[in-house]
């Protein structure tokens, strides 16, 4: 009952600060963002209101986290209330757990941010080629992409992890590198589909023939010619990619395989704090930790899906 | 008659390409391993090997022959059921395998026997009660609980149903020889985390899926002749709703085996998943060769059985004109 209760607080008190931010947008912007903003559901408010407070703490994490990600105290595993100074207790080693929940907002976020810019790098380039090429190229890739697409991503990330750590060590470098240029690699094949199907669309244009016919080299027709024709489409595609991949570094985090201590990263931390959850009877806080962690991730991707539905909503004109 | 043909050559078409598929699969898997750095022996042995123990191993794997010749030895022996032997334990990798394999394909049927009718159900009443607040709430929860991690899940489930009020243990202790119903309630809370994780998708693909049609003009017809909405979905418009349901169907259960992964961790639930996982930390490219193959194989099955209902359950396919 006290559950239910609680859930029923946290939902209200979201709905108002939706609405609050809603109307504070409308009265105070500018027309170009306060006409949009009219039409928005809360939902949508939300999320907005959501991913400017995850950039703002993961810009400013220096200022807000009380303590460096990886400062280690003499007091280890000391429970949520134990010691004024560490408002949510000390991990294992005794790492002060409000900063590391702070500076995850960097690392994690700003992790997967980098590897889902670096996927849409490769797809995008690579899917336009495709369609501007065409022939055998084009047929190359596809299959490529398929047989990449044929196995699912997290197994198959797996298995390119094992083979990752064992040169990881072996050359010095550390695994999260590697990470991140695996899963770029794995989820550009997505991105890829959604180019060559958008870039297809455009090649037949007649301001493309025009532009073959000037004599433009291929870099031209890509970057100026059909990128800035296919941003739209790619841009509502950047959301939902970025969380797809957000999630799929978190797994492996979670796992122990996906981004490396010292840097403190929500999934990692989820497991390491796990064992908190039995104390729920006696240390009510100190067992949702791991669940602030986790929730951490998923407040961040329902927010952003909160946000793309919305685009997508507007931009096909549905109004059901 | 031709139309008979024609239903064949498509699901032969899409059988063969499933076998190239898992052709190439296993090929990119088994290259895979030939990228790594060093060589097996060495990572056997670790630091102590001496040329003269490095070349006995080589020769026991058979890593003295060329690339090709051994992939088709191990390509050969895993189709009989023979993965080799693990670094770790020294066990044959199908022994170790055998077991798990049915307790994760247990997890699965567990997950989506609960799955799939909550969802279509969901789904249906949603697409029914469109723009009503129920159709919202759905919306706004499902939304939600797909993009949870499903370790989030997990853990809010261990907290509520499993730590506070103690009626399901917080980790799956399953073990051969165990009763049918002592099985169930041990997979349950992996299970249900599955379920939430997967019903989200299905339910609102589902409801797009009957949305879609309800667009149509037989539809309207229908509703013209005065039938009653709840007569106008089941009968009229679910049968052509079919193939793309049957579709997020199979995709989801593809689904649940990358989900298994993180949930068999979470639960400790003795399935392949779990399996695998350790096996990548420890770097047994044995077993984690065998694991991402079955996971793969598992895979392209499903999709593959997607495309084929689809193609058999489209009535326009069926009933020529």
């Amino acid at each position: 009952m006290m559950f239910l209760m609680w859930v029923a607080i946290v939902i209200a008190g979201c709905i108002a600060a939706a609405w609050i931010f809603r109307e504070a947008l409308r009265k105070t912007m500018p027309e170009i963002i306060a006409k949009p903003m009219r039409q928005a559901p809360l939902t949508a408010a939300f999320g907005i209101l959501v991913i400017l407070i995850y950039v703002v703490l993961a810009i400013g994490a220096d200022i807000f986290a009380p303590y460096g990600e990886a400062q280690v105290f003499e007091k280890s595993l000391l429970l949520p209330g134990d010691d004024p100074r560490f408002l949510l207790g000390t991990d294992q080693i005794g790492r002060d757990i409000t900063s590391r929940l702070i500076y995850g907002a960097r690392n994690t976020v700003g992790i997967a941010f980098v590897t889902t810019v670096l996927a849409f790098v490769i797809g995008a380039s690579l899917g336009f080629l495709a369609a501007t090429v065409g022939g055998w190229l084009e047929q190359l890739l596809s299959r490529i992409v398929d047989v990449l697409m044929s196995i699912p991503s997290l197994i198959f990330a797996l298995l390119l992890m094992t083979i990752a750590s064992a040169w990881a060590s072996r050359l010095g470098v550390s695994l999260t590198i590697f990470m991140v240029l695996i899963i770029a690699v794995l989820d550009s094949t997505r991105v890829y589909r959604l180019a060559r199907a958008v870039g297809l669309n455009i090649v037949v244009m007649d301001y493309i023939e025009a532009a073959k016919l000037r004599g433009e080299g291929l870099g031209y027709l890509i970057f100026k010619e059909i990128l800035p024709n296919a941003t739209a489409p790619l841009l509502a595609e950047f959301g939902l990619r970025f969380c797809f991949v957000f999630l799929t570094i978190a797994a492996l985090s979670f796992l122990g395989l996906g981004i490396q201590p010292p840097l403190a990263d929500w999934g990692s931390m989820v497991s390491e704090l796990a064992q908190f959850i039995s104390f729920a009877t006696f240390a009510p806080i100190a067992a949702s930790l791991p669940l602030m962690a986790a929730g951490a991730i998923a407040l961040l991707t329902v927010a952003v899906n909160f946000v793309v539905d919305w685009m997508l909503h507007r931009s096909s004109g549905l109004k059901e | 008659m031709a139309i008979k043909a024609d239903i064949f050559g498509l699901v032969g078409k899409r059988l063969g390409l499933g076998l190239v598929t898992l052709f190439v699969v296993s090929l990119v898997i088994f290259a895979a391993v030939e990228a790594l750095p060093g060589n097996f022996a060495q990572e056997i042995l670790g630091q102590g090997a001496t040329p003269e123990a490095v070349a006995a191993i080589e020769k026991e794997l058979g890593l003295d022959q060329p690339a090709v010749t051994r992939y088709f030895s191990w390509l050969g022996n895993a189709v009989q059921g023979d993965f080799g032997t693990s670094f770790g334990n020294k066990r044959p990798v199908a022994e170790q395998l055998e077991g798990r394999f049915a307790n994760t394909l247990f997890l699965a049927l567990v997950a989506a026997a609960i799955a799939v009718p909550l969802s279509l159900t969901i789904g249906i009443l949603a697409a029914l009660y469109r723009n009503t607040l129920f159709d919202r709430v759905a919306n706004v929860s499902t939304l939600t609980s797909i993009s949870s991690p499903e370790f989030f899940v997990a853990y809010v489930l261990v907290l509520f149903l499993s730590v506070q009020t103690g009626w399901f243990p917080t980790l799956s202790n399953v073990y051969d020889n165990m009763n049918f119903f002592d099985r169930i309630y041990a997979t349950m809370l992996p299970a249900l985390t599955l379920t939430l994780v997967v019903t989200a998708h299905m339910m609102r693909m589902t409801r797009a899926a009957i949305i879609n049609l309800l667009a149509s003009p037989y539809i309207e017809m229908a509703r013209l002749k005065g039938l009653s909405p709840a007569r106008i979905i089941v009968v009229h418009a679910l049968p052509n709703a079919l193939a793309p349901i049957i579709n997020v169907i199979a995709l989801n259960l593809a689904y649940l085996i990358t989900g298994v992964v993180v949930v068999e961790v979470v639960f400790v639930y003795p399935g392949v998943g779990q399996l695998f996982v350790d096996s990548v930390r420890l770097r047994d490219i044995p077993v984690v060769q065998a694991c991402c193959l079955i996971f793969a194989a598992a895979y392209i099955l499903l999709n593959l059985t997607a495309d084929i209902l689809s193609i058999l359950s489209n009535p326009r396919l069926r009933h020529p004109k």
